[in-house]
């Protein structure tokens, strides 16, 4: 991601049932390390733990700083979990797992790829 | 109290030269900062809960941005902006219009810690980021930050949080922005968690005090590195006018004593000061027993002031206003009018509505507001049940002084107790503060009781010393020469029965007076008679002796008639009838 680029990018896999889809939200400020690790720590989360069935947006707030305010944002990065309620926020860069895992309130998934969750 | 350990914090940004100040507006708090907080600093603001802190970093921003042209956000982790638009309001501001003319930018910033999951680093990007969009967004040139001690409780790692802090601070230095951050006083330090380490520039103290039941709001400038400040404890107080703080202890003895004069409202009372009544700019105090006159002579004095046209506040301890005109009305005192044209107001209150600071520090702001230049404070002496007597001094010192610096005639009456032998002397604690001291006394005598005023001191004129009996008529008050005697003073009906009794024996001695000179006139008119009978008399005598001696005479020269007839008649010749008229005619 650059400069340039849309403050909103959306990843989305509609693999998934409507009803289990997770929306998500990650704010970032600029390009710093910790953004981009944020960004790549919920992506691997996210494949690994909810493949099909997740839409991530990542927000760039030195592009829309208005959003820092409507949605109540302090900390860089945050993850906010939009849908399924209820709302929870996730700061740090999310380099634990399990600590985003219980955040996000979903039972992590064993090495094999089998979905404990169905 | 601790003391704060302080550390030496981000090299100063501004340039070299004077330390330049930003006006805050809140009144008294520029005059003990000399001039208001350090413009392009940050200054901490910390006390407990509900005492103050939001009001002032309010404040601070409405009076920014509608009387010094200064634009502010405020940043609030506590309050709704719905919440802090009624606490505006409630202080007379009206945030919502300043927001719409982008005077003002409030953002609330809402932390909810069980919604909250920490993985991994973090920083306070975010909250930069708001802070600064609600900067750029109306061109802040001043932030309030309330508080943030929010953070700590919504947020994990306050190892992060502090290093931001710290960096939030330098980056509001480095913009240049004069702000105000508030902070919960904390246990073992200034600040509960110790923001004092990062704001150094000027920190100031808020403090609410119960003591007896009764609150007192402090405020103590502890810091202002660069600047000349009062370090005192000073209170302040919180009303429909928003915060102000009291420089008690500023003034000095340096007023200017004035020479004019302002009536007292009783030509007797004018006369018995030398003519003129108080001076103007004086204190007087009028020291009694209950029901002696105190007010009525108070609300004279305050209706003669505003009929000339001076403004007079009236502060009642004791009666609420509308009490204090319908009593004065039965003496012929008509107020309502005078506070119909706004020359009088009266604020009336319990004095355990506050303590006396509070009551000090409303004074301050009531007279600040009105101007006035007579002030009367009935009875100063209720104000003894929320202090001791020497804080009431020390209270009353100030309050005089301040009176003093702005000339304003103050009259405080004084309740003393009647039961005492000498009534003087409950008051002489504070009888060096007032210029005139005017007693009304009661005398006590043949079953009735009546009020004897006279002139204890009046500094600087020549008063009468006399006992002047005090009356209050429906026409109000008249003062009445005493009945002095050889039986003493005499008042009331004592004096009216001796006045009676004095009539009847001046009547007497005039009767008596009358009939000897009716008397006399007798006399008179009796002697007159007497010499005039004598006169009478002695005429009468005189005019005897006149006839007879005539009578001698006629004889005598009717015998020479006689014999010349007779020698006619014998036919002497006229030759011998001529020689014998010449010669002795030898018979």
């Amino acid at each position: 991601m650059t400069r340039d680029q849309e403050p909103i990018e959306k990843a989305d896999d509609s693999a998934g049932t409507e009803s289990q889809r997770m929306e998500l939200r990650l704010y970032v400020a600029g390009q710093t390390s910790r953004s981009l690790a944020a960004i790549d720590n919920l992506r691997r989360i996210c494949e690994k733990n909810l493949k099909g069935r997740y839409t991530i947006e990542v927000i760039d707030l030195m592009q829309a700083p208005q959003l820092a305010r409507t949605d109540q944002i302090v900390a860089i990065p945050t993850l906010v979990k939009k849908l399924p309620p209820p709302l929870r926020r996730i700061i740090g860069d999310l380099s634990n797992s399990e600590r985003v895992l219980i955040g996000l309130d979903i039972r992590p998934v064993d090495s094999t790829g089998a979905d404990h969750e169905s | 109290m601790n003391a704060p350990t302080v550390k030496e914090p981000e090299p100063k940004t501004s340039g070299p030269g004077r330390l330049e100040k930003v006006p805050t507006g809140i009144q008294g708090l520029d005059e003990i900062t000399r001039g208001g907080l350090p413009r392009g600093r940050t200054t901490l603001i910390c006390g407990g809960p509900g005492c103050g802190k939001t009001l002032m970093a309010l404040e601070f921003l409405v009076h920014g941005a509608t009387r010094f042209g200064e634009p502010g956000a405020f940043i609030t982790f506590e309050e709704t902006a719905g919440e802090l638009a009624t606490n505006g309001a409630s202080l007379g501001f009206d945030l919502a219009a300043l927001e719409a003319d982008r005077k003002l930018a409030i953002d609330y910033v809402r932390i909810e810690r069980s919604e909250i999951e920490e993985s991994g680093e973090y920083d306070l990007e975010g909250l930069f980021i708001r802070i600064g969009f609600a900067i750029d967004s109306i061109g802040a040139r001043r932030v309030a930050i309330d508080t943030l001690e929010v953070l700590f409780a919504g947020l994990p790692n306050p190892g992060i949080l502090r290093t931001e802090l710290r960096r939030l601070f330098r980056w509001l230095k480095e913009k240049g922005l004069t702000a105000i951050v508030t902070a919960e006083r904390g246990d073992n330090g200034l600040t509960r968690h110790g923001f004092e380490e990062y704001i150094s520039d000027c920190v100031i103290t808020l403090d609410h005090r119960v003591s007896d039941q009764i609150s007192t709001r402090r405020l103590r400038v502890l810091k202002y590195r660069g600047s000349v400040h009062d370090t005192d404890e000073v209170p302040f107080l919180i009303d429909e006018g928003g915060l102000s703080v009291l420089p008690i202890s500023s003034l000095g003895l340096d007023h200017q004593a004035l020479t004019s004069r302002v009536s007292t409202g009783i030509p007797d009372l004018d006369a018995m000061l030398g003519g003129g009544g108080f001076y103007r700019g004086g204190t007087v105090l009028v020291s009694g027993g209950a029901g002696s006159g105190k007010t009525s002579l108070a609300a004279t004095f305050a209706r003669r002031a505003c009929r000339e046209g001076k403004r007079c506040l009236f502060f009642t301890f004791e009666e609420s206003s509308s009490q204090v005109v319908r009593n004065m009305r039965s003496i012929g005192i008509d107020l309502a009018p005078l506070m119909e044209q706004d020359l009088l107001r009266f604020h009336a209150s319990r004095p355990s509505t506050g303590g006396l600071e509070v009551h000090l520090a409303r004074m301050h702001r009531l007279v600040a507001d009105f101007e006035p230049e007579v002030v009367i404070i009935d009875p100063m002496t209720n104000l003894l049940t929320v202090g001791t007597a020497s804080e009431l001094r020390s209270m009353l010192t100030r309050v005089i002084d301040f009176f003093k610096d702005r000339q304003v005639t103050a009259l405080l009456t004084s309740l003393t107790a009647a039961t005492l032998p000498s009534q003087e002397t409950s008051d002489t604690h504070i009888s060096w503060l007032v210029d005139t001291w005017i007693l009304v006394r009661e005398i006590e005598s043949d079953g009735e009781r009546n009020r004897g005023l006279y002139i204890l001191k009046s500094r600087g004129m020549a008063h009468s010393n006399q006992v002047r009996e005090f009356r209050l008529t429906d026409q109000g008050i008249e003062l009445i020469d005493v009945y002095l005697g050889t039986d003493g003073v005499l008042v009331g009906a004592a004096r009216e029965a001796r006045m009676i009794r004095d009539e009847a024996e001046a009547r007497e001695r005039e009767y008596e007076a009358q009939q000897r000179q009716r008397r006399m006139v007798q006399r008179r008119a009796a002697v007159r008679a007497q010499i005039d009978a004598l006169t009478a008399e002695l005429e009468a005598e005189e005019e005897e002796l006149r006839r007879a001696a005539e009578r001698e005479h006629n004889s005598e020269g009717g015998k020479a008639r006689d014999e010349a007839r007779m020698a006619a008649s014998r036919w002497v010749d006229q030759s011998f009838a001529d020689d014998n008229q010449g010669r002795t005619v030898q018979p």
